[in-house]
């Protein structure tokens, strides 16, 4: 079955368990993980992209698509994740970073096409051979949001990334990364402790523990 | 995949065993012929040693010029940052003494002794109208009975180092919050910074003075441009019974050896348990209530003049070089030569431009090696989430703490019955283990600071760990790279004994030359090579700080980290 299904995914550090999760995000929904900070929001994340230290003992199974990521490397989970910051690579233009997510199998040809076609789905015409650096936040988060659909995830995890933004623009990098991956049918997981966030993601909302919020 | 995932993994055992092998095997083949030398015919290399009347002459002037220059380099490093942190003042300081620090040992030793001596650029400059001198006078300025010229070079070298530790180490400190603190108490500026700042600050600067320590007593290519030489330092004596083409003398040398190391770890431990005395003497203090606000002003005006007068004092020395290579006719006590010229540069450029070529092929291999070996070191802690232990800064500090003296002979014997002796690839694996350990020390804090959420974006867009550290990490941390290898570069070029020893006195770099040269009396030429000597690191540094200008002029937070 489709989505993303975390059976059993119980973290534990030192014998204490800080997040445990048995649920099913279904292709274009959005599960909203709220918690203070400290709670284990972001190492639910880290355990399902495959990032937690050797300390941390993680069981359970992580199903994406009918295939079993659990013991694959990062690399090859295809989940993709967007941070409270943009993380853009600072060495490469705005064009290397999206070229960077972009498959190999897109033929060379066709690389400086698909990613000026995918700036301008989002407004961002022409921005290629930008210096990231000179963006403003709200560009900068678009481009990090292109860069991670351009590497065709089947998940989106969703780190607190529209904290660091001004209010005003918020709701609208929100609205946009909510209608990209609906569109796109991808199960996405929301860590966020900003109750707004929770609300415009319009879905189920739990607890690092799994309990119903 | 899997089999340079094990290579990898093995890289940090390899490393240290690349850097403790050659000490230990070192130390072994210095010490071997102590025993191997008796025979019932010769006296013992020990009873040799013992019947040479030097000795004790040269054992207090390593134990003095040592721990004066040591003590008096600590000093002046902390006193400037305690008096002077965060002042414009500091910020000119730190930035001017950063680059002299590429300055090498001999090129420093010989500038400063032109600037010193009877008939040098200082006594030139105030005679006769200040002393009254048309003659040089007879006066032992230089190599001085004392070490005092010694001491004063020692010092003037590694203040700039030990500053630049302090300022590595002062971020993790909290400096700046536990000073405001005792000024918030009404603590003087010095004694605040004492009494809250140091003890944490020393913890990190233990291994760096205790570095500076071993070397100042054992320091070769110094001692014998500015220390004195009837006798000489216990480390140039041994220099040169180990340089006699006979090898009658390697027998007292190596007893000589054993004497010197036995001098460093008594030394050490005496260090080391004063240092204990102080950090109890210091709580007690802390505990007293004393506001000592009075000193601040003149300590104040004190560091500004040491730390004026040390970057003064390099700065001449390199102009003296410079100017003495392209002096013509220069009679005492003109202060400026009469006529200038590129002579001594021409005639001398076809073997300046062999030596340095040489040189920088040594430096380029073993800096080549050395970062290779760093960086999959610091690729396979990040890799493997390995955490290295407190030993391991030991191991990496091991060959700046054995004296180069004490284990060098011996792997020059170990070079000499491979058949491997006077080549410069057998001097480029020699320098490796000087410079890996520079080279990692100043990679590993950049390295280890790294985001590495980047990774994880990488990764989540599908990258494997391969072009995650090609594509992501290395471009982003390309000024450090560049950093590192320039200060590689700095470290083989300044190489002294490794050289000379490994080299069997046939491999010819541009320290080599200039010592050798500084026994003659030439010093035009010694001022040329001396200038070279301190160009090419130079240059290094430099390229390090532009090419990254140039490669990300258009990306902003690459240059300037994080400002966005």
């Amino acid at each position: 079955m489709s989505g993303l299904i975390l059976s059993q995914l119980r973290v534990m550090l030192h014998h204490t368990v800080i997040a445990q999760l048995n649920l099913t995000v279904a292709a274009g929904q959005v599960l909203t993980i709220m918690g203070p900070s400290g709670s284990g929001k972001s190492t639910i994340l880290a355990a399902i992209m495959g990032t937690l230290p050797a300390a941390f003992n993680v069981t359970g199974g992580i199903m994406l698509n009918d295939r079993d990521v659990a013991g694959l490397p990062t690399a090859q989970r295809r989940i993709g994740i967007l941070f409270q910051d943009d993380v853009l690579f600072p060495h490469l233009s705005v064009a290397g970073n999206l070229g960077f997510g972009l498959p190999a199998s897109v033929a060379r040809a066709q690389r400086r096409a698909v990613i000026d076609a995918a700036l301008t789905t989002v407004g961002l015409a022409g921005f290629g051979s930008r210096d990231p650096a000179t963006l403003s936040g709200g560009q900068r988060a678009r481009v990090a949001l292109l860069r991670t659909l351009l590497a065709n995830p089947e998940a989106l995890l969703l780190d607190e990334p529209f904290s660091r933004l001004d209010l005003a623009l918020r709701d609208q990098i929100r609205t946009l990364v909510f209608d990209q991956a609906r569109t796109r049918g991808l199960p996405v997981i929301l860590v966020t402790h900003d109750p707004a966030d929770a609300a415009s993601a319009n879905g189920q909302v739990i607890s690092p523990m799994g309990q119903p919020l | 995949m899997n089999s340079t995932g094990g290579l990898l993994r093995q890289a940090p055992r390899l490393t240290l065993l690349l850097l403790i092998g050659p000490v230990m095997a070192g130390l072994a083949g210095t010490i071997m012929p102590v025993f191997a030398a008796a025979s019932p015919h010769d006296p013992s290399p020990f009873q040799a040693l013992w019947a040479w009347q030097g000795l004790p002459c040269a054992i207090r002037l390593s134990l003095i010029t040592g721990l004066v220059s040591t003590l008096l380099s600590l000093a002046i490093a902390v006193l400037v940052v305690a008096t002077l942190l965060g002042s414009r003042a500091f910020f000119a300081l730190s930035h001017l003494l950063s680059p002299l620090l590429a300055v090498p040992h001999a090129a420093a030793a010989l500038g400063l002794a032109f600037l010193i001596a009877p008939s040098g650029w200082i006594m030139r400059v105030i005679s006769p109208w200040a002393t009254g001198w048309t003659i040089p006078p007879d006066l032992l300025i230089l190599n001085d009975p004392a070490g005092l010229a010694l001491i004063m070079g020692l010092v003037v070298k590694e203040v700039p180092f030990l500053l630049l530790m302090t300022l590595a180490a002062l971020p993790q400190t909290d400096a700046h919050r536990r000073l405001t603190v005792a000024a918030s108490l009404g603590y003087g500026q010095v004694w605040g910074f004492m009494l809250a700042v140091l003890p944490v600050l020393y913890r990190q600067l233990r291994l760096p003075v205790y570095a500076v320590l071993a070397y100042a007593m054992t320091a070769v290519e110094m001692a014998m441009i500015l220390g004195p030489s009837l006798p000489p330092t216990l480390s140039v004596q041994i220099t040169h019974w180990m340089m006699e083409p006979s090898f009658a003398h390697r027998g007292i040398a190596a007893a000589a050896t054993v004497v010197q190391m036995g001098l460093v770890l008594v030394t050490l431990a005496a260090f080391i348990i004063t240092e204990g005395l102080a950090k109890i003497a210091l709580i007690a203090a802390a505990g007293a209530g004393h506001r000592m606000r009075g000193p601040d002003a003149g300590l104040r005006k004190l560091a500004l003049g040491l730390g004026g007068a040390i970057t003064l004092l390099l700065c001449a020395a390199l102009a003296t070089l410079a100017l003495w290579s392209v002096a013509g006719l220069w009679p005492f006590p003109n202060t400026m030569p009469d006529t200038l010229t590129l002579r001594t540069w021409v005639q001398a450029g076809p073997d300046l431009a062999s030596t340095a070529a040489q040189t920088l092929g040594i430096a380029a291999l073993s800096t080549a090696i050395a970062l290779t070996l760093v960086l999959a070191c610091l690729e396979a802690e990040h890799r493997f989430a390995l955490i290295p232990g407190q030993w391991s800064l030991w191991l990496l500090y091991l060959p700046l703490l054995v004296p180069q003296i004490a284990f060098l002979p011996g792997l020059q014997a170990f070079a000499l019955r491979a058949g491997v002796s006077g080549t410069t690839i057998s001097v480029s694996a020699c320098h490796i283990v000087f410079v890996l350990p520079y080279v990692f020390l100043s990679l590993s804090a950049p390295f280890r600071a790294w985001d590495q959420r980047h990774a994880t974006a990488a990764a989540a867009l599908g990258a494997a760990p391969g072009r995650v550290f090609w594509q992501v990490r290395l471009p982003m941390l390309l000024p450090a790279v560049l950093t590192a290898t320039a200060l590689g570069f700095a470290v083989s070029i300044g190489q002294y004994l490794p050289s000379l020893l490994i080299g069997g006195g046939r491999i010819e770099t541009l320290t080599t030359e200039a010592v050798a040269l500084s026994s003659g009396g030439n010093r035009r030429i010694i001022g040329a090579y001396g200038l070279l000597q301190t160009l090419l690191p130079g240059i290094g540094f430099a390229l390090a700080l532009a090419l990254p200008r140039l490669v990300y002029r258009h990306r902003r937070a690459m240059l300037t980290p994080g400002i966005r």
